[in-house]
């Protein structure tokens, strides 16, 4: 006991001048905390990271805001919700950001977003999809920069109602995410088609997919058409179980982010072709903003763009555009200022709804199609995400307002 | 249908029920067949582990990081090697190469902990799976990465009118093929005798004269050698990424336990009742997967308490000569030490900003955490694996009081640790009937059961998207007055704790510990002794977790999750188990090291892996225990202690 006590406390004192006399930083910088799941998810935050850096080098390089350059103190949540709030306490409570930005899962997004509420700092969540966090979890301090789960469901069930199925089936990951999105895409199908059926419904748990098992239990169901919310490595276990047991075949799949390059690139020459899915063709984009984006970022790492580097990239610019129009660091003035603010992005200009604190981006909806040994989407349109939510009215409706 | 959220339905695991239906017999053999399939890959891992548990006594975690390197080297080198016998040559040699990477850290790293307490090789393994991991980000890169399809098994055939995988195929022959060369391998070869004799009784084998060491490092070679086989195997069937290991090694943990430890004939039909139930299961419940392996496991060891096929595990003799410390209650100079110490952490708030406060209210509740599982370590003998639960139902119970019920953050406090105390009084009742790593296995069974009723149970406990809005009351929300008020009751807690652990009651638990034979002699009633203590470290850990609540402003199923139980572990195993104070030093150690790490670097897995590897070399009886025989050695005469 006496040698603990005595460690410990050596630790906290040792902590404590580690604390003290960290270096001063310049005082003409801006300081922004940014928190992902670097360590736990690296294939869609590496490409994010330099999403936000690319951003972050183009502020400063054009005298960054208001004549202060931008500093982004960066941390690692390792994919945990009670590690990202540590980081986010010590990025407002030791290192003095002024607003927080970031996440990927969407309990961490929430944690955060519920820690920025108690802390009264403005939080800009970058790509968690989760609907509760504009809407039933919603708060003053946030902003969600990503087209939500609704949105997505939204643009995909316009397409899936025109096919002529009628007999539907579902796969999709047993947690929030996946129960969310079904739901969703559920309802919204069934209101412009009453005539649909679902037949059947697999939840597989995320990470663990017995692909086999499911698809032959969604075989069995006979379905017309399959919804697959299934994404990553279960995607890539599912589409290769499925194309050999012929599940797609002779019917139309629907597929939530299968088209992002971090979900499509993998299933290479397996990718199956004809699906509807959401996502970002990199290379076929003809918004003019994106040329520029997508030549800068080849330029500068050499690489391809995925959804994550327009995402980070894409947070840093908001951040910049708040932090110049409230021409201050309050955070109350900061919140106001990102109420219905435009921001300029690879896709076009969005702005942040003052009604739901969600931004307008949208996504492009195509179809997989394989070229060169390469899944890719053709016939792609891209959809703003403004239109496919609800209305300010009935955003009300699904907000805690106080 | 019925409707995806049944949202009056109060069932833990909200079971959506899929239509009942009739389908033609081919359609139940096909479901039959490809569990099959899937239990044969699960074999060829889990084979490899029961075979390492079986002789070295060592709860193998980097199983599944071996597992991963299989499948990552497996997809370098069929990109190197083209054509059938490239293919089939690229596999081999991937787990030959992994089984040689294996055999390096047998010889530099776990022979040198073969002596220390049961379980501390964990650490080293666990140490060991941290590195892997980050390793291979550097290496690989962070993208999935897909492999090749076996030459000659890229398609399907026509199995009763349903088209199945060829290469399915191929692993329901390897199956078996294995089992029975593994078979032959332990009857029919001198080594394998030697093996089998080892299993039983390692000490006379050693007193036989047969090289031990030799004798180790070949069996997990050959266990490391399966687990990269069934990596590399499944390149055809996945994309090499960097979750494989994680996803795997609990389920064949599972598997091995179902089975009998060490027994690889129980291993393949634990293996195929696992797989063959969530194959038919998934057709009536849909949602069962994530739960079922933990489901199956708990009834088995319940039913059967050494699993299905495993024999009761000889008494180890304990290790002869081994410095046994004596546990001691502070002597006046350590309480007054104790006093001063609690002074300078009081004042504490003085000295540092919020942000290090609130780091140090966290180290505080994870030192209470530990001092919880280290009481039920250390003194009862009795290793959980899943003394997570109890900390997750502590954070439950205190946000489901405030959340659902309108109750302050006082009530709170005590509705947490009496919700825990509950669930610790209810798993308990099953868990003391078993021993050693049945018994770790049991724990770790009711935990993931707990955690998937938070995970599914969306009405009440927000499923994966937690409960929000944990704060503290108005008096205790300030950084300082939160650390004050956790500082009280950790010290209050780690107080109550070691007047138990010195009270009449303490000695009955250490001596069913050291000798469950004398003591139950000497007329201590074993199961309701071991049963008390478990609901003591479980009520105390809950504690933790309730202030852990308050403290983060969220709860999530995180806080019931493996992961945490390993941490939970991990700090006990590197303060020492042996000793009295070495779950509060480990923890402290452990939790600062690694907020610093994760907040200071870009590689925090590599970093810790290493200094976890690095301390287990260093301590092998944990920090403390490596203190207090420095300082018996200093002053023979007073002999060993530990206070």
């Amino acid at each position: 006991m006496k040698t603990s006590s005595a460690i410990f406390s050596a630790l906290v004192v040792i902590a404590g001048l580690a604390g003290s006399s960290a270096p001063g930083v310049a005082q003409e910088t801006i300081k922004i905390g940014e928190i992902n799941s670097y360590s736990a998810l690296p294939s869609f935050t590496e490409p994010y990271r330099k999403g936000w850096q690319l951003a972050l080098d183009e502020i400063n390089a054009k005298g960054g805001v208001d004549g202060k350059k931008l500093e982004v103190i960066s941390k690692d949540d390792g994919g945990k919700p009670a590690d990202a709030v540590t980081q986010a306490n010590e990025l407002v409570s030791n290192d003095g950001v002024v607003m927080l930005a970031g996440t990927f899962f969407s309990n961490i997004g929430l944690a955060v977003s519920d820690f920025a509420k108690q802390k009264k700092i403005p939080f800009l969540a970058a790509e968690p999809l989760t609907d509760a966090i504009t809407w039933s979890k919603g708060n003053r301090y946030t902003f969600r920069l990503r087209p939500a789960n609704y949105e997505q469901a939204a643009m995909l069930a316009e397409q899936a109602a025109k096919l002529p199925a009628k007999k539907w089936a579902t796969i999709a990951p047993n947690y929030e995410y996946g129960q969310s999105a079904v739901a969703v895409f559920k309802k919204l199908l069934s209101e412009k088609r009453p005539d649909i059926q679902w037949v059947g419904e697999q939840w597989p748990p995320q990470g663990k997919i017995d692909a086999g098992a499911v698809a032959e239990a969604i075989a069995k169901t006979e379905p017309e058409a399959i919804l697959v919310v299934t994404f990553g490595p279960d995607l890539v276990k599912l589409v290769r179980e499925g194309n050999t047991r012929g599940l797609f075949k002779d019917r139309s799949v629907v597929g939530f982010l299968t088209g992002e390059p971090e979900y499509l690139d993998p299933l290479k020459d397996e990718t199956p072709e004809g699906w509807i899915v959401t996502g970002y063709p990199w290379n076929a984009v003809t918004i003019p903003d994106h040329a520029a984006f997508l030549k800068a970022y080849q330029d500068k790492y050499n690489d391809y763009p995925r959804l994550g580097s327009v995402v980070g990239y894409s947070t840093l610019k908001a951040a910049a555009a708040i932090l110049a129009k409230a021409k201050s660091t309050d955070s109350e003035k900061l919140v106001d200022a990102a109420e219905g603010i435009a921001v300029d992005t690879p896709f076009g200009p969005i702005t942040f709804r003052k009604s739901d604190h969600q931004s307008t981006l949208g996504a492009f909806v195509g179809k997989t199609a394989l070229k060169d040994g390469k899944g890719v989407m053709v016939d792609v349109t891209y959809n703003d995400g403004g239109k496919y939510l609800p209305s300010d009215e009935d955003v009300k409706a699904l907000r805690p307002q106080n | 249908m019925a409707p995806l959220f049944s949202r009056s339905w109060p069932l833990a695991l909200r079971v959506s029920v899929q239509h009942a239906r009739v389908f033609p017999l081919n359609f139940y053999f096909d479901q039959f067949v490809t569990g099959l399939a899937s239990a044969c890959s699960l074999f060829l891992v889990a084979s490899g582990l029961s075979i390492i548990f079986g002789v070295t006594r060592i709860v193998n975690f980097a199983h599944g990081a071996f597992y991963m390197l299989g499948a990552y080297i497996g997809f370098t080198l069929t990109e190197q090697f083209s054509g059938a016998f490239g293919f089939w040559g690229a596999i081999l040699l991937a787990a030959i190469v992994v089984a040689a990477i294996g055999t390096l850290i047998e010889i530099i790293l776990l022979r040198r902990i073969y002596d220390a307490p049961e379980l501390f090789q964990l650490l080293a393994t666990f140490g060991v799976t941290l590195i892997v991991e980050d390793l291979a980000l550097l290496i690989w890169g962070p993208n999935e990465l897909l492999g090749p399809r076996a030459p000659g098994l890229k398609g399907a055939i026509d199995l009763f009118g349903l088209p199945f995988p060829t290469y399915d195929l191929l692993l329901i022959a390897l199956g078996p093929l294995v089992l029975g060369l593994l078979w032959l391998l332990f009857r029919r070869t001198t080594w394998g005798v030697l093996v089998r004799a080892a299993t039983q009784d390692r000490e006379m084998v050693a007193a036989l004269g047969v090289n031990q060491k030799w004798l180790f490092t070949s069996v997990f070679a050959l266990g490391v050698f399966l687990a990269a086989l069934g990596g590399a195997l499944e390149l055809p069937r996945q994309s090499a990424n960097h979750t494989m290991d994680l996803q795997v090694i609990t389920e064949v943990l599972v598997v091995v336990v179902i089975g009998g430890l060490g027994n690889v004939l129980g291993t393949f039909l634990a293996a195929i009742i696992v797989s063959e139930l969530n194959a038919f299961g998934i057709l009536v419940f849909p949602k069962i997967s994530i739960v079922l392996v933990f489901l199956v496991m708990a009834l088995v060891l319940i039913v059967r308490p050494w699993g299905l096929l495993g024999r009761a595990e000889a008494a180890a003799r304990a290790a002869g000569g081994a410095a046994i410390l004596r546990w001691r209650p502070l002597a006046a100079r350590g309480r007054l030490a104790v006093v001063l110490a609690l002074a300078v952490l009081a004042l504490a708030p003085l000295a540092v900003g919020d942000y290090y406060l609130t780091v140090a209210t966290e180290v505080l509740i994870f030192v209470l955490f530990a001092a919880s599982l280290h009481f039920l370590i250390g003194a009862g003998g009795l290793v959980s694996f899943g003394h997570a639960a109890y900390f997750g139902l502590g954070s439950y119970g205190a946000a489901l009081a405030l959340k659902q019920f309108g109750l302050g953050m006082e009530a709170a406090l005590i509705a947490g640790p009496l919700l825990g105390l509950a669930g610790a009084i209810l798993f308990g009742w099953f868990c003391v009937r078993l021993s050693g790593v049945y018994f770790a296995m049991l724990t770790l069974a009711f935990a993931q059961i707990a955690w998937s009723v938070a995970y599914q149970w969306s009405d009440v406990t927000g499923g994966d998207n937690g409960l929000l809005g944990i704060w503290p009351s108005a008096w205790a929300a300030a950084p300082a007055h939160f650390y004050w008020l956790t500082l009280a009751l950790v010290a209050a807690g780690i107080a109550a704790l070691r007047m138990i652990l010195f009270s009449p009651f303490g000695y009955s638990l250490r001596a069913l510990r050291d000798s469950e034979l004398r003591a139950e002699a000497i007329g201590l009633e074993r199961r309701r002794i071991q049963w008390i203590s478990f609901a003591i470290a479980g009520g105390f850990a809950a504690l933790a977790g309730a202030l852990y609540a308050f403290l983060k402003g969220s709860v999530f199923p995180d806080n019931l999750g493996i992961p945490l139980s390993i941490d939970g572990l991990v700090m006990v195993l590197l303060g020492g188990v042996d000793t009295v104070s070495g779950g509060i030093v480990g923890a402290a150690l452990y939790r600062s090291l690694s907020i610093w790490i994760i907040s200071h670097t870009d590689y925090s897995k590599l970093a810790l892996g290493l200094l976890i590897v690095v301390l287990v070399v260093l301590f092998p009886k944990g920090v403390v225990g490596a203190f207090e025989s420095w300082r018996a050695r200093r002053a023979p005469r007073t002999g060993g202690e530990s206070s």
